[in-house]
């Protein structure tokens, strides 16, 4: 019965999206209404080939890694388009001869920049999100995954949302707001998604048969919370057309400025640091085999940090027409916010105490351990560019950008490494990784390809900073914007070949851990001796 | 505009007061004398549970209440 009633909703998808495609009065609605319909089509085919076949009875004995291995491999691919995108464009900014005329409005800067960014933060770093989300819930909640199937809808819903604002990007259909640039159809399908994403996630932690809630859940909780009521709101919008992409924001003015950024510091605060933080709990004490250093510092980390991050948003406009106080009240909350980063910091390295030996040997936790310093690192720098003072130098320049790498990549990208390093030959049931020489060369490229952006993006940064504010005798300025253009070259390209050792650093990786899946041997499950008895 | 008004001076005043106590009853919570014990099995927690989920019987329990180990 549920299994026709599946169907019947499949086909009328099918159907209206077909009809919708044909009525569609812009292109990259009808791209839209295609992915859905072929992404209902191939359920529907997948579906009807299982009809009459007797259900699967999910064994409650196992732990659901199914969803968890597909995360894995997403993760994977989409970091490296995503880096590829960003190596692209990087190189594109030191020579613009690579904005191809042939590809004038669809492979050009403007078009490839929101795809870099949504391809990492969320593509790259939502899939590792998802799939060490479903991995440690089961772990530490000693149950498996709620919800049956709920968790590979997730999965494949995610990817299509991915898909639907990867194909907006590159046609043209934007709402213009940093991170938030899909339109409504695609904001809602993600909607969707999430509210089954924190179903699974709650019903399990519900389900748990562990008297408590392991910290890393904490995170992973505030992260699916916060993410939800930051996307409704940033979203608010009315479309024009139930038949086309366009919408108009709800909100206008200097409010509108105000929720975007409020949405955009949170966007990095909950999903790049409060979701990452969940993986750092988890996989550094794991991979370490040391619990974490302190569990009340721990819980103080989560509470500090939750209540302070939803306020630091106005830092991003300094000196624009958002009120003074609000501007101070962000900047005050900027600053104080140093102390739990810090505190979750010490909390990450300090759980290596009494195992620093591990750090010659095991290049997993080498990574786990420079993803560490590079969260302390950003979370000091950010404070300190928030200050209205620093800011007036730093606004507008590459020294944003260069701060904004230095965590992502140094923090969410490395951090993400080492949980998959870890995660592989758990899921697959594998003795150990491929080569461990292969992560050291991974972890050499990705750090010093680090060094080399943020450091070419800090002289870049300040210098244009400098030129800028710079007058002479009489108050005239003493440079034109284009004489800043023309002083960053070399430092463009510094910050283009940082990129493409991080890309090639990702490349191997998808090589060993290829490897590890397909050429390693398989783990003895003779340990049943090691148990102890309760 | 009174909504605006009521909301204004509610949120600097008795919410701020409320969300300053949650606070700052976190961090005293935290620290409550008892709760190295519970804190130190926490987190060795991850070490157990690493490959199949927790119980031989098959059927599921409902959180701790029902979980009759806990009843030490």
């Amino acid at each position: 019965m549920w299994d026709y009633l599946k169907l019947a909703v499949l086909g009328v998808v099918v159907v209206v999206a077909a009809i919708a495609a044909s009525m569609a009065r812009d292109l990259p609605y009808l791209v839209h209404m295609l992915v859905i319909m072929l992404a209902a089509a191939i359920t529907f085919m997948w579906q009807i080939r299982r009809v009459g076949e007797p259900a699967i009875v999910a064994n409650p004995n196992e732990y659901m890694d199914g969803p968890v291995r597909f995360g894995v491999v997403a993760t994977a691919f989409w970091g490296v388009v995503g880096f590829l995108v960003g190596v692209v464009i990087a190189f594109q900014l030191a020579w613009p001869e690579l904005n191809f005329q042939w590809a004038q409005g669809y492979l050009n800067f403007g078009r490839l920049r929101p795809l870099h960014t949504s391809a990492v933060i969320f593509a790259f770093g939502g899939n590792a999100l998802i799939a060490t989300a479903f991995y440690v819930v089961q772990r530490t909640s000693a149950s498996r995954l709620w919800g049956g199937g709920l968790a590979w809808f997730v999965f494949w819903g995610y990817q299509i949302f991915i898909v639907m604002a990867a194909t907006g990007y590159v046609l043209g259909s934007s709402q213009g707001n940093e991170y938030a640039e899909p339109e409504w159809l695609t904001d809602l399908w993600l909607t969707v998604v999430w509210v089954a994403f924190l179903a699974v996630y709650m019903g399990t932690v519900i389900n748990r048969r562990e008297p408590h809630i392991y910290v890393a859940n904490w995170f992973y909780i505030a992260f699916i919370v916060t993410v939800a009521m930051l996307h409704l709101v940033n979203n608010a919008a009315i479309p024009v057309s139930f038949l086309g992409s366009k919408s108009v924001p709800v909100w206008s003015g200097v409010q509108s400025a105000m929720i975007q950024w409020w949405y955009g510091h949170n966007a990095v605060g909950f999903f790049l640091t409060a979701g990452f933080l969940g993986m750092m709990y988890y996989f550094i004490p794991k991979q370490a085999e040391r619990p974490v250093y302190s569990y009340k510092l721990s819980i103080m980390h989560f509470w500090a940090l939750i209540f302070l991050y939803i306020w630091a948003g106005p830092h991003h406009l300094h000196y624009t027409a958002l009120p003074d106080w609000a501007q101070t009240l962000g900047m005050t909350f900027s600053i104080m916010l140093w102390m739990p980063s810090w505190g979750g910091m010490i909390n990450g390295l300090m759980t290596l105490s009494g195992a620093w030996d591990k750090l010659r040997t095991d290049p997993i936790i080498r990574m786990m351990v420079v993803a560490v310093g590079f969260y302390g690192m950003a979370t000091f720098e950010g404070p300190m560019m928030s200050i209205k003072a620093v800011n007036s130098l730093s606004h507008y320049t590459d020294w944003t950008i260069g701060h904004v790498h230095s965590g992502a990549l140094g923090w969410n990208g490395m951090i993400t490494f080492g949980a998959l390093y870890y995660l592989v030959p758990k899921l697959w049931q594998r003795e150990g990784l491929y080569s461990l020489r292969l992560v050291s060369w991974h972890f050499w490229l990705a750090t010093i390809g680090i060094v080399l952006y943020a450091a070419s993006m800090w002289v870049t940064g300040i210098m244009e900073g400098l030129m800028w504010r710079e007058v002479d005798a009489q108050g005239f300025l003493v440079n034109s914007f284009a004489d800043t253009v023309a002083a960053k070259f070399p430092m463009y390209v510094v910050r283009g070949l940082g990129g493409t050792l991080f890309l090639l650093g990702a490349i191997i990786m998808c090589y060993n851990l290829w490897k590890t899946v397909t050429s390693t041997a398989a783990r003895q499950p003779a340990r049943a001796a090691a148990v102890p008895a309760e | 505009m009174e909504t605006y008004t009521f909301l204004r001076a509610f949120a600097d005043s008795w919410h701020l007061l409320f969300m300053f106590c949650f606070f700052i009853g976190v961090f005293l919570f935290i620290l409550r004398p008892g709760s190295r014990k519970v804190h130190d099995e926490t987190a060795n927690m991850i070490f157990r549970n690493d490959d199949k989920p927790a119980g031989d019987d098959s059927a599921p329990r409902m959180g701790r209440h029902a979980d009759p180990k806990e009843a030490r």
